[in-house]
């Protein structure tokens, strides 16, 4: 009866064609990019702020839970409505607000895919630096939810560097701005708290985004190395040097065998790994730090050092690099990735433990990741078919968190927690700390109406959570 | 040929839905999302079930039997344009068009019954008999031409008016070779066969003749085979593959014994669907291989003519054009590189691109007819891509295509020419050829 009650006060909202309830229509609502499913009971795409705030008033009297879902791209199960409920889709708000090309600001709607927003300001050079390697695709409200970063992080930090404000519907349905325009306002900084909540605090319907001067110059080198720790030492090196490059990337020798497989762009196949370092700034600037970065890669014993010529030569460079996890489905069916992060330091440490667990547990591991930020990513390599392999994956992976825990570093490092990692949480923080978090959420969100059973432990939800049977495990992103 | 049509058939059953849904393209999709922003529906709804993704879900989902492939299944699927521009942003490789006609096999024709009736009766009847089409395209070019249609344009119910306004004028003479062999003019580079096509040969005589005139200046020796007929591709993309599998074998009896370097298609639809015979027949052991082959064969003309390098002076043609990429060619074929190398060939001639020249024009094959609405918004925002190339001209080799971008532009402007590439090459080639004897 109440179901019957909230989808007639939800078709009065945003129309008949927008509130979904039919199992034809839901059931693809019960995935992200994940492998979780749960189906949910109604999904809803309100096209502007009013119906968001209408819906989640609507919801409120319901008593039923929101989980707010951008394009569905996710690593965790973040948009995966673990108790049921409504999905809010806010892929329908995707306009371009205003520009403000003096201030270099941009103001957007949470639907705007990610380079949508670097490709209308090229022109006047500029751009939107967080570029997660599903920009093609990922929403924004979706990379605010998750702090979401990309291979040039390094230099120009995560998604919440570049947010400065965000207009966000609570759960009482008010609409509130946190942050502003101004870079430091005033008392504390609630948007900071927003970004990265993972939609368990409210609902953004607007981010007010920082816009980047496009860099004169770029310079790119492929260094190969025939040991990984020599690799590993010279990211170390690199960075201890004081040089901050826009990207510092490293992909092991049977990533580089699956991509010569695939998409052959000249990396030595009997190299043990390779570094690709990208510098970005004014050209004397760039000229100096790559000499520094070449010399660093000598000294440490680099078989061979390529600097890219010109545009093309270093499209080439890239090409094997972004190719990387499309190329891995050619050495076997399917592949687990994980998200580990170690304090650069440690990272010719956990390399070794990477490589004694793959050994230990009789599998192949290809590792290609975020080298400058010690944002790993191993690609465990398996076959669904054969029995108990899966198991295996799994308990690998988890040992493999645990280590990264271990060495001072944490479970993820741009995927999220969300629904697949929410038990693993416990390895980073105590009963304390969590206490704390969850005082902070209830500070937004009183019911946990938001996004229930995401980001903490809880003993078990209410909805049944399907594993998607013989299919690739998460993970293209890298 | 009908006689293959008379067994009893197994569609709907159970058994029949299983062994057609268990196909591995279902579970290369890792979920990814990547193919949401590229898809034209998704991009006009915003709305899952109208995404590849979307869609794929769907089907895994009517394989596991989780849910049934009912009308509401089938309205998502039918919304689909099958342009396949999924396939090129797939970093998986998945070949969704393959999902989607397995799908279509399921559930029939699209359509109330009447409208079912009609496209039964048009994939088994008409389009496997050129001579049949031939007769049905004099009708309704008396129909046009005696005034007739004028009269019942206006007794006609608003939605079947509109249908019947996007009805091209059938031109007077239709495609019918002096000979089927034309040989090549000049030095002799390639010995080559092509395919009339039924909507080509009906209403787009002069591109087929354009076609062969410049293949025949490039050193071709073209074969035109009797034996062929229609490729089949519509029944494919519309869920009736029985009679499409006996029309492929048709084609291939009538071209692979020829001999020929290549089997050239200037329509891109048809020719995605030649190319991919091998699939379509790859459980029938007297013609999986032969398919196979068959496919390896077939080229588009543009992509043969690029590969094999025009010869011979080409004269300017002063015009303005933007390219459009046909779904078929681009996603279909991945050919984009070679129409444009052509046109970038041709003196004179600027090419200025257009946003999202390879997003579908809403053509779609019978897709017009069958999902008016979402076919006219698709339409509507190409015809703004164009007018903000501020050229005069659209390239778009490929039938579908052209019908539809000559609709748009006089129905909503702006009021540019609509060439086929081999239009373009010829007149180049013509007016050479003018001038030489002067």
């Amino acid at each position: 009866m109440i179901r019957e009650n909230l989808i007639r006060e939800l078709r009065e909202v945003v129309g008949d064609r927008y509130v979904l309830v039919e199992k034809e229509d839901v059931i693809v609502y019960e995935q992200d990019g994940s492998i979780l499913q749960v189906m949910p009971e109604i999904v809803v795409l309100p096209g502007d702020v009013e119906q968001v705030s209408a819906v989640i008033k609507a919801a409120k009297r319901a008593n039923v839970p929101i989980v707010p879902r951008g394009s569905g791209t996710g690593l965790a199960g973040g948009a995966v409505p673990a108790e049921g409920g409504v999905v809010l889709s806010l892929a329908r708000l995707n306009r371009i607000l205003k520009f403000d090309l003096q201030n270099r600001i941009a103001i957007v709607e949470p639907g705007v895919i990610n380079i949508d927003i670097t490709k209308a300001v090229a022109k006047d050079g500029l751009f939107y630096a967080p570029d997660p390697s599903s920009q093609a695709a990922c929403s924004i409200g979706g990379n605010v939810a998750n702090n979401s970063g990309g291979p040039h992080t390094l230099a120009y930090g995560v998604t919440t560097n570049h947010v400065l404000g965000a207009e966000v519907v609570l759960d009482d349905g008010q609409v509130v701005w946190l942050g502003g325009e101004v870079p430091d306002t005033p008392g504390y900084d609630l948007c900071g708290v927003f970004v990265g909540s993972e939609g368990t605090m409210g609902i953004v319907t607007k981010a007010l985004v920082r816009l980047m001067r496009t860099r004169e110059s770029v310079r790119t080198l492929l260094a190969i190395f025939d040991q990984t720790d020599r690799a590993t030492e010279t990211v170390v090196d690199i960075t201890a040097a004081g040089i901050i490059p826009a990207a510092l990337e490293m992909m092991d020798q049977l990533t580089i065998e699956a991509v010569e497989r695939g998409a052959p762009c000249g990396y030595p196949r009997d190299a043990a790994a390779v570094l690709l370092v990208e510098i970005e700034g004014v050209r004397e600037h760039t000229e100096r730090a790559m000499a520094l970065v070449q010399s660093i890669c000598n000294r440490n014993g680099a078989r061979e050092v390529r600097l890219a010529k010109d545009e093309a030569d270093r499209q080439l460079l890239w090409k094997g690099r972004k190719g990387a996890f499309g190329a891995l489905g050619l050495l076997a069916p399917n592949y687990y990735v994980q998200d580990g992060v170690v304090p650069r330091g440690r990272l010719p440490e956990i390399m070794g433990r990477i490589a004694e667990i793959a050994h230990r547990y009789n599998l192949l591991i290809a590792n290609v990741f975020h080298a400058g930020d010690g944002n790993l990513h191993p690609n465990i390599l398996f076959d669904i078919r054969k029995p108990g392999e899966l198991d295996r994956v799994i308990e690998a992976g988890s040992e493999i968190l645990k280590a990264c825990v271990e060495m001072g570093g944490s479970i993820t490092g741009e995927h999220g927690i969300g629904l697949e990692k929410k038990d693993s949480i416990g390895l980073l923080f105590n009963n304390e700390d969590l206490d704390a978090m969850k005082r902070v959420r209830r500070a937004f969100d009183p019911d946990s109406r938001f996004n229930p059973a995401k980001l903490f432990p809880t003993p078990a939800t209410c909805g049944e959570v399907r594993r998607q049977p013989a299919k690739i495990p998460a993970g293209l992103w890298i | 040929m009908l006689e293959e049509l008379k067994q009893p058939s197994s569609i709907g059953s159970e058994s029949h839905r299983g062994a057609v849904l268990d196909i591995p393209e279902l579970y290369q999709c890792v979920h990814c999302g990547l193919c949401l922003n590229q898809c034209p529906t998704y991009r006009v709804l915003h709305i899952e079930s109208e995404s590849p993704r979307g869609r794929i879900h769907l089907v895994r989902a009517a394989a596991e039997g989780r849910i049934e492939p009912n009308e509401r299944f089938g309205d998502h699927l039918y919304l689909c344009l099958m342009c396949r521009a999924c396939e090129s942003a797939c970093p998986s490789g998945v070949k969704y068009g393959r999902i989607a006609e397995a799908a279509r096999e399921i559930l029939g024709p699209p359509g109330s019954p009447l409208a079912r009736a009609v496209a039964k009766f048009a994939f088994t009847q008409l389009l496997p008999s050129p001579q049949m089409l031939r007769t049905v395209a004099r009708l309704l070019r008396f129909y046009q031409k005696s005034g007739v249609q004028r009269v019942v344009h206006r007794l006609l119910p608003a939605r079947l008016q509109e249908m019947e306004a996007m009805l091209p004028p059938i031109p007077d003479h239709f495609f019918k070779p002096s000979s089927d062999l034309l040989p090549a003019i000049g030095e002799r580079r390639a010995q080559v066969a092509m395919l009339s096509g039924c909507v080509m040969s009906l209403l787009f005589a002069d591109i087929n003749e354009a076609t062969v005139r410049v293949l025949r200046l490039n050193g071709c020796d073209v074969l035109i085979p009797k034996a062929q007929g229609c490729c089949g591709a519509l029944n494919i993309h519309n869920g009736e593959t029985r009679m499409a599998k006996v029309m492929a074998r048709r084609n291939i009896d009538a071209f692979l014994d020829t001999d020929v370097d290549a089997i050239i298609v200037n329509a891109a639809g048809c020719g995605a669907a030649m190319k991919e015979y091998g699939h379509l027949l790859r459980d029938d052991p007297a013609y999986a291989e032969k398919a196979e082959r068959f496919g390896r064969l077939v080229k588009d003309a543009s992509e043969f003519l690029a590969g094999l390098g025009l010869i011979g002076p080409l004269s300017r043609v002063e015009m303005t054009v933007t390219y459009q990429d046909p779904c078929h060619l681009a996603h279909g074929q991945k050919v984009r590189a070679q129409p444009r190398a052509l046109l970038a060939a041709i003196p004179g001639l600027r090419v200025v691109e257009m946003d999202g020249s390879d997003r579908c024009c809403g053509s779609a094959g019978i897709y017009n007819l069958t999902q008016p609405e979402m076919s006219q918004e698709l339409l509507k925002e190409k015809m703004i891509s164009i007018a903000a190339t501020s050229t005069e001209a659209v390239v778009a080799p490929n039938p579908g295509c052209m019908l539809q971008l000559r609709y748009g532009a006089k129905r909503y402007g702006p009021p540019v020419q609509v060439f086929h590439l081999m239009d373009l090459l010829e007149r180049a080639y013509g007016a050479a050829q003018d001038s030489s004897l002067r």
